[in-house]
C-alpha cells in the first residue's frame, strides 16, 4: 500500500514538471501574428521556429534564440526566416551561425570527437542508474531469501 | 569492502570534480570568434552622425567595406544604453584622430539602438571624431559575430579580420594593432 502511495506521488511530481516545462516554451518567444497569413508563411514559420530553435543565444545562459525574448535573438530569427525565405536550407543557415559564432552557437553539439563525450556520459550515468536500481530492488525483494546479498549490508 | 566502496565513490567522483573546476575556470561569457583571420564581411551601410573634420561624412552617406580596400578599418560596435562604450568613446575618439591623413579609417556602427539616441549620446559624450552608420536589424554585427557592445574589429588592408576587441578598447593595444597592420602593409604608421 505504501509502495502505491509513493507511485502516485512520483507520477504525479512527473506530470507537473512535464507540464511547466510544455507551458515555458509555448509562451515564449512566440511572435504575435496580426496579419493573416498563408500556409506556405505557417510552414516558413515553423521552419524558421526548428531552426531557431536550435541555435544559442549570444546574450542569454542557456535559451535557444527562439525561447529568448532579447532583441539580438529577434534580429537573428528575422534572419534566419530571411535566409530560409531565401532558400538556404536549415543545414545552410545554421552553417551561416556556426561561421561567425562558431560551434558554440548550436545548443547540441555536433556528435564528433571530444563532443561525444556530451552525449556517452548521460547515456552511461542512466545506464549506471538502472543498474544500481536492480541491484537495490533485487537486494530487497526476493535477493535477500535466495542468497542472502541483503544481509551483507 | 568499505576501501571497495570508497574506490568506486572516488571514481565517480573524480572526474566530476574535475570537469566542474575546469568549467571554474572558463569565463561562460567569452565566445572564441572564428572570423579572425577570414575575409571580412561586405557591409554598406548609411552614416547617421558624421564625426567632426578631418575625419567627417555626410548624414545619410553610403560607407561600402568595399570602397576601403588598402586600408586599415577599424569598426567599432556600440550603443547609446551600453555603459562600457562610455569607458572607451574619449580614447577611441582620440586615437582616430592621431591617424587623420593615414590610411586608417576608424567607423562606429550603432547596435540595437536607433539614431536619434546615438546622436543625442554622442552629444552628451563632447562629440566623436570619426563617423557612425545605422545598421538596420543588426544584420552587420551578426555578420560579425558580435554578441555584446563594446565589440571592435580591425581589419587589414586585404579586407581580413585581422584582430577583434571584446569589451573596452584600450588605446594602447587599438595603437599598437593599428601600426602592425600599417607596418604589414609596408604604410608607415
Amino acid at each position: 500500500m505504501r509502495r502505491a502511495w509513493g507511485w502516485a506521488l512520483a507520477v504525479v511530481i512527473v506530470a507537473g514538471v512535464t507540464a511547466r516545462g510544455q507551458q515555458d516554451t509555448s509562451t515564449i518567444g512566440v511572435p504575435t501574428v496580426l496579419t493573416p497569413r498563408s500556409a506556405a508563411d505557417s510552414v516558413l514559420d515553423a521552419r524558421t521556429s526548428a531552426v531557431a530553435s536550435q541555435l544559442r543565444c549570444p546574450v542569454c545562459q542557456g535559451l535557444s534564440i527562439q525561447d529568448s525574448p532579447s532583441e539580438l535573438a529577434q534580429s537573428m530569427r528575422s534572419l534566419v526566416h530571411d535566409q530560409l525565405a531565401a532558400g538556404k536550407t536549415p543545414d545552410e543557415v545554421k552553417a551561416y551561425f556556426v561561421s561567425k559564432y562558431g560551434e558554440w552557437i548550436l545548443l547540441a553539439p555536433k556528435p564528433h570527437g571530444f563532443n561525444l563525450v556530451a552525449y556517452a556520459v548521460p547515456m552511461l550515468v542512466v545506464l549506471g542508474g538502472g543498474c544500481v536500481i536492480v541491484l537495490a530492488v533485487r537486494r530487497w525483494t526476493g535477493g535477500v531469501a535466495h542468497d542472502g546479498v541483503g544481509g551483507a549490508a | 569492502m568499505n576501501w571497495r566502496r570508497a574506490g568506486l565513490a572516488a571514481l565517480f567522483a573524480v572526474p566530476v570534480i574535475g570537469l566542474f573546476m575546469y568549467g571554474l575556470k572558463q569565463d561562460p561569457r567569452e565566445i572564441p570568434s572564428p572570423l579572425p583571420g577570414k575575409p571580412a564581411p561586405l557591409f554598406s551601410l548609411a552614416v547617421f552622425a558624421p564625426g567632426q573634420p578631418p575625419l567627417n561624412r555626410p548624414i545619410g552617406d553610403t560607407v561600402r567595406l568595399a570602397d576601403l580596400r588598402g586600408q586599415v578599418v577599424v569598426l567599432n560596435f556600440w550603443a547609446s544604453w551600453c555603459m562600457a562604450c562610455r569607458d572607451e568613446h574619449m580614447s577611441l575618439s582620440e586615437v582616430a584622430r592621431e591617424y587623420a591623413g593615414k590610411r586608417v579609417t576608424f567607423l562606429g556602427s550603432l547596435y540595437q539602438d536607433v539614431s536619434s539616441a546615438g546622436t543625442q549620446w554622442i552629444a552628451q559624450m563632447g562629440g566623436q571624431s570619426y563617423p557612425s552608420v545605422q545598421d538596420p536589424l543588426a544584420r552587420t554585427a551578426i555578420d560579425y559575430g558580435v554578441y555584446g557592445v563594446p565589440e571592435t574589429y580591425f581589419i587589414s588592408v586585404d579586407g581580413r579580420i585581422a584582430h577583434k576587441i571584446t569589451g573596452p578598447a584600450d588605446p594602447n593595444l587599438v595603437r599598437q594593432v593599428v601600426d602592425s597592420l600599417l607596418a604589414a602593409a609596408n604604410i608607415a604608421p
